[in-house]
């Protein structure tokens, strides 16, 4: 069981603050991260790896800080780690990414083929979710979006049956390995890194590949001149609404607080309380 | 796995461009018509009303393209696509498309692009429609932009200038696919309004071949579990939303959103810190990662406002907000807020509603 794990790195939106005059991004300090989403994806081949042995290789393209994502990894378990980084790369759209990951997949299979390919159902910073189909195209995998279980696999067979997210409802799919298999959110919990896997992780030799070891030799296949997709102009949102009316009232009582700001409320806004009428019945 | 990271100070890029002839052949909007377990979903037809004033500007046809089985069903969504705007419908049915799978569907329309070209290709941005974008779009080598929440035609050159949040919503970016056709695009539910449906509008049906037997399809669907309480769908829906933060402390004082829900009958949201802690599911998280809402009502309580839940619940008609910190950024945009704590002013505020709605109920 050889599984492939993309991870990104991503700066931490939750610490990213808006300058509140100037309406601009404030990105100083805020720390780097493992894409949450795709800590459920790595979680998802580790355990595998505990039930069917094997492998699992953690992929990821970035700058060369990147690398960081990569320990992190391999501390909580990962057993192989290559950043594939070059300048060449910059300004990929999700096509030109999918195309170099595909490229630097392909390498590692001429090493030990790879039964699953893991990604996170999508990034916090991009929120595509385009990477994953991207790459299962290009590689003919069988594609398994939103994954909430892998119920089985049959090695023997090269079966795995999973439930897949779908609009009010979940699919139990069947199909057939290598697949690509994007996880949902909350799925699993990461586990925690030990002590040996930490030692181990620091001094790890990474694999760090450029474009020409990824595979990569077609350059018009990469970075802005692989990319469809062309950025036309980034501006701050127009703020659309006046600062909130604070309600006050002289005792200042929750119920007197209350009681003022539905009164407000309905004046002010009748199809509210229409809706809040109908509703309630 | 990201959208270009755009950089402010690149230099603009040149978007006058002459269009390849091979390219300028493809003509016309098209829409993906969604639907499961037999009912379309309205995203579609919100794409639709959008897709409408697009292929106005270009002077172009719009059209739905609907995948499905053989029968009144799959016929009927080519109706409705009429009733929201669509001239014409391209319609692919076959036994194999009766449930989604990725191979089928990437495969049947990928073929009606290629053989009918369309300019501008829309998806929802569900989870069936990601799936099938993403590697439509690989299939086609063409440019795809997700989640916009805005969509025009350049005048300088006719093609799609989408707008979609980047940085976590705290900025937006205009994306073009210029030497590449189609231009596909996603959308989210409830980000474009649904329009009023026409339901003496009719229109032309266009059928096409899908073109594959059952066991050219290696997935297989052993079962479709519906869900017991559909929550997705009722959230994104809602009519008033009662959601609650980390601002609520402990995970047991949640339950007094789920007290003031129950009496207004609204939906329960939640932000992100509060999902990720476990305190509700996943499913009813609010915000750029979570879900898009549009409520009429939406009582924000302990949730400071921040960029990632602000870009999912603004287009709220009224947004109450209840927080300790006066400064919290969630008072820059709600209708009302109340500055104080939640725990005390929520079990007011679900007294204040229910008195109200007992007066009522007596009068009515």
């Amino acid at each position: 069981m050889h599984s492939v794990v993309c991870l990104k790195q991503v700066p931490d939106s939750s610490q990213i603050r808006v300058h509140p005059v100037t309406n601009t991004i404030m990105r100083q300090g805020v720390p780097a991260i493992i894409n949450p989403y795709d800590l459920y994806a790595l979680e998802a081949a580790l355990a595998l790896k505990d039930r069917y042995g094997g492998r699992v290789t953690a992929l990821c393209m970035g700058p060369p800080q990147a690398e960081a994502a990569l320990r992190k990894a391999l501390s909580f378990g990962a057993d192989e780690a290559i950043l594939v980084t070059d300048r060449a790369f910059a300004g990929s759209d999700t096509l030109a990414t999918s195309f170099a990951l595909a490229s630097a997949i392909r390498q590692i299979q001429r090493d030990m083929p790879v039964d699953i390919v893991f990604t996170g159902k999508q990034t916090i910073d991009g929120d595509t979710a385009q990477v994953g189909p991207g790459i299962a195209k290009r590689l003919d995998l069988q594609l398994l979006t939103y994954v909430a279980k892998i119920d089985d696999i049959d090695l023997d067979r090269r079966e795995i049956v999973v439930q897949r997210r779908a609009e009010g409802g979940v699919q139990l799919l069947m199909t057939r390995l290598p697949a690509l298999v994007t996880v949902l959110e909350g799925i699993n919990e990461m586990r925690f890194a030990d002590l040996d896997d930490m030692f181990r992780a620091a001094r790890y030799p990474l694999k760090v590949w450029n474009r020409e070891q990824a595979g990569i030799e077609d350059v018009a296949k990469i970075g802005l001149k692989g990319s469809p997709t062309v950025v036309a102009k980034v501006f701050a949102p127009q703020a659309k609404r006046e600062r909130a009316e604070l309600i006050e009232t002289h005792s200042g009582a929750p119920g007197d607080l209350a009681a003022t700001l539905l009164a407000k409320l309905f004046t002010r806004f009748p199809h509210v309380q229409a809706q809040v009428q109908r509703q309630a019945l | 796995m990201s959208q270009q990271t755009p950089a402010p100070a690149t230099r603009p890029t040149r978007r006058k461009v002459e269009l390849d002839p091979r390219l300028a052949a493809y003509k016309g909007v098209w829409v993906f018509v969604e639907h499961e377990r037999g009912v379309a979903h309205q995203v579609s037809f919100e794409l639709l009303g959008e897709g409408r004033k697009l292929a106005d500007a270009l002077g172009v046809e719009l059209a739905g393209v609907v995948m499905g089985a053989p029968g009144e069903a799959t016929r009927r969504f080519c109706a409705e696509a009429f009733h929201y705007g669509a001239d014409l419908c391209y319609l692919v049915e076959d036994p194999i498309l009766a449930d989604y799978r990725n191979e089928a569907y990437t495969r049947g329309l990928t073929d009606l692009v290629n053989a009918f070209q369309p300019e501008i290709l829309l998806l929802g941005a569900t989870t069936l429609g990601r799936d099938l974008a993403g590697s439509v779009a690989t299939t086609l080598q063409t440019g795809l932009t997700a989640d916009c929440t805005e969509l025009n035609i350049d005048p300088e050159n006719r093609s799609l200038a989408a707008t979609r949040p980047t940085f976590g919503g705290s900025l937006l970016c205009t994306i073009q696919t210029l030497n590449y056709r189609p231009q596909m695009a996603t959308v989210r539910p409830r980000v474009m309004t649904l329009p009023e449906p026409d339901t003496d509008r009719s229109g032309r049906i266009v059928e096409h071949p899908l073109g594959l037997v059952e066991t050219d399809i290696v997935t297989k669907v052993l079962e479709f579990i519906p869900d017991q309480n559909r929550d997705q769908a009722q959230l994104a829906y809602a009519d008033i939303i009662v959601a609650g933060g980390r601002g609520l402390k402990r995970p047991e004082n949640f339950q007094l959103i789920w007290d003031l829900a129950r009496v207004l009958g609204a939906e329960v949201g939640a932000s992100r810190p509060v999902t990720q802690a476990g305190w509700v599911s996943a499913d009813r998280q609010v915000g750029q990662t979570g879900k898009t809402v549009r409520p009429k009502l939406y009582i924000a309580a302990g949730i400071s406002g921040a960029v990632q839940h602000r870009v999912g619940m603004e287009a709220s008609d009224v947004i109450i907000a209840i927080n300790e910190d006066p400064a919290a950024p969630i008072f820059d945009f709600a209708t009302y807020g109340i500055v104080g704590n939640a725990m005390q002013i929520l079990p007011a505020l679900t007294e204040a509603f229910r008195q109200h709605l007992a007066t009522a109920r007596k009068a009515g």
